[in-house]
């Protein structure tokens, strides 16, 4: 066993460790912990991704003393360590880009316990994407729910309370669902671990028995999961969550944390459940009617928010929407687009919340759009990045948001009558982007009418523009380089499902 | 119909399992006072710790701890679920945990503990300052 396969277990580990010890440092030692864990945490995943990739091999590894089917195990090929370096990657820039703002939205004292939960938001991602036991998993989901509460709630203002509170109400019941979906599972199967659950979920199935009892449960668990990460209609409380937080926050939540849940469920149907028995249980279906009503939907609120981040944040919703439609279709071209969708939305949307909080500050800490209007003349690199970021989410060639249109339009043919559901809600959700992303951005880009509020022209501070500028960078490289992206993800998938 | 109730009968922890799993669902959904919610959850969860565990029980035979040297696998019942309970009532405990110190600081800030009247005060002035 080479030395780099342990490296999944070191970062689970050393995130672990890095968030109990900065519970007893100062905020000034506990940020430069957690700066230091997600670089080093990108160079593991980033290591260990080279090593599978090389020699295209996936492997399990034993978690304990235990061997299968009792002990604990992760699994992981190419695509585990690739969403983990993602993750890992698009939290860096969002602390990175938020920093400034958070030392303001945070009271000093607390400060340190907004780090100690970006580290374990962290750790419970690299769990998510590499765990091969479903209650592991579950354990892992709630802590990410803590963890992601207390980054939305350590801001101080009442608002984020309330916000809080309705995203934990939600995140609860998602959680209770899955957890009850996994117990259906368990006392079906009497299994826990992801290749043992497969096989005796699908000679179950082919015996005929439990059927039922089956689809119960894998609709619990998808259900539990979809609610989580923000499915239409389970989408209530993604605005507020998403608009009231410190825009770091906004951008670890929105971009990352929603997208592990989602990297679950895709583990659970292809690995657990496999993607026949899901397709033969109806829930896929059901998955893609939900997929192409929030695409739209999402898309028709965001046009009526009169907040630029809660605009921002109904967005979130049409483009979850695509991922679960994706996720209906049920195909493998389908699945690559769900990926590329992933990557497109984890790059892009953290890069709205900075740069709208960035225009936000320059227009008298305003949000509404007549404030707003020729924000990017005030803070030009705020409004490129919200530029490059709106053309992206809008689907325009070059950006990586085009690529994933593309493949869905795609694998949309040959798939019976889901063929035009699927291209029509494509070109519909197209338009609909275009109305608010496309007007927004002509609105900050105006020339400042005469009689205008009078803003102040800032100068941008380095440490925010950086890391929005890298999102960016990363944006047009998925855009531009779609195909040595293509090409991984189809490996990934050859070993994902095997 | 006999047969159904004589089953449901049978399977008694899972009938009340099931029954404290919709109740603390409700609760959790529908009730207005966060405290409320809090209790609904814990409620929802017990339903799920006894469904868990009641899966581990096997009539007539025995706690899985070694005392008198037998190791056969057949004179115990099984203990993962009970593994399982244990660690769910360590995220059970966490969760209520983090609801109530977040009900203590809504409490401070807004005096009301009412669901429907928090939003109210949210949805007030909207576009205003972030």
């Amino acid at each position: 066993m080479s030395f780099v396969q342990n490296f999944p277990f070191f970062s689970v580990i050393l995130s672990l460790l890095c968030a109990v010890t900065s519970f007893f440092l100062d905020a000034r030692w506990a940020k430069r912990l957690t700066l230091f864990l997600l670089c080093t945490s990108i160079g593991l995943q980033g290591s260990v991704l080279s090593f599978c990739y090389r020699n295209h091999m996936s492997y399990e590894y034993l978690m304990g003393h235990f061997a299968a089917p009792w002990g604990n195990e992760i699994a992981l090929g190419i695509l585990e360590p690739l969403f983990a370096l993602l993750f890992a990657t698009v939290m860096l820039c969002c602390v990175l880009g938020g920093i400034k703002r958070m030392e303001r939205d945070v009271f000093p004292g607390k400060q340190s316990y907004y780090w100690i939960m970006v580290d374990l938001a962290h750790v419970s991602l690299l769990a998510l994407c590499y765990t091969n036991d479903i209650f592991t998993g579950y354990v892992f989901i709630e802590i990410c729910t803590i963890a992601s509460c207390a980054l939305l709630s350590i801001r101080e203002n009442g608002r984020a309370l309330i916000a809080a509170v309705r995203y934990m109400v939600f995140a609860l019941i998602g959680s209770g669902l899955f957890l009850i979906g996994v117990i259906f599972t368990y006392s079906i199967t009497g299994q826990l671990l992801f290749p043992q659950l497969y096989e005796t979920i699908a000679s179950l199935w082919e015996a005929g028995t439990y059927r039922f009892s089956m689809t119960i449960a894998i609709g619990l668990m998808v259900v539990g999961l979809a609610i989580k990460s923000g499915m239409f209609p389970f989408h209530f409380w993604m605005p507020d969550t998403y608009g009231r937080a410190t825009p770091a926050s906004s951008g670890i939540l929105s971009g990352v944390i929603s997208k592990g849940y989602i990297f679950l469920l895709i583990k659970i149907i292809y690995r657990v459940v496999g993607i026949e028995i899901f397709a033969a249980s109806g829930v896929q279906t059901l998955l893609l009617l939900f997929g192409i009503a929030g695409m739209v939907a999402g898309s028709v609120s965001a046009i009526f928010a009169k907040r630029l981040t809660t605009m921002v944040a109904f967005s979130s919703v049409a483009q979850i929407g695509y991922i679960y439609m994706g996720l209906g279709m049920g195909t493998q071209a389908a699945l690559i687009a769900v990926f590329f969708q992933i990557f497109s939305h984890a790059l892009t949307k953290p890069m709205l919340f900075l740069s709208a909080s960035q225009l936000a500050n320059v227009s008298g800490g305003r949000q509404d759009f007549r404030s707003l209007c020729g924000a990017g003349h005030r803070h030009p690199v705020a409004g490129f990045t919200f530029t490059v970021g709106a053309l992206s989410m809008v689907g325009i060639p070059l950006f990586a948001g085009f690529i994933p249109k593309l493949y869905f339009a795609t694998s949309a043919f040959g798939l019976g009558w889901k063929t035009w559901p699927v291209l029509l809600a494509l070109a519909v959700s197209t338009v609909l982007n275009v109305m608010y992303f496309l007007y927004t951005t002509i609105l900050i880009w105006l020339p400042r009418e005469e009689g205008a509020r009078n803003h102040n022209r800032v100068m941008p501070q380095v440490e925010t523009i950086v890391p929005a500028a890298l999102l960016a960078g990363f944006n047009l490289m998925v855009g531009i380089h779609s195909s040595a992206l293509t090409a991984l993800f189809t490996q990934g998938i050859d070993l994902f499902c095997q | 119909m006999e047969q159904l109730f004589g089953n449901l009968l049978y399977n008694y922890e899972e009938v009340v399992a099931v029954i404290l799993f919709s109740i603390g669902f409700c609760i959790l959904l529908f009730s207005r006072n966060l405290i409320k919610k809090v209790v609904g959850l814990d409620i929802m969860d017990t339903g799920v710790f006894l469904l868990l565990a009641s899966r581990g029980y096997i009539a007539g035979r025995h706690v899985p701890i070694i005392v008198d040297g037998i190791t056969t696998a057949e004179y115990y019942i099984n203990p993962i679920p009970a593994g399982l309970v244990l660690t769910g009532i360590v995220v059970s405990v966490s969760v209520s945990a983090l609801m109530l110190s977040l009900t203590v600081r809504i409490y401070r800030t807004y005096h009301t503990l009412d669901v429907d009247s928090l939003y109210m005060m949210m949805s007030v002035s909207k576009g205003g300052k972030q």
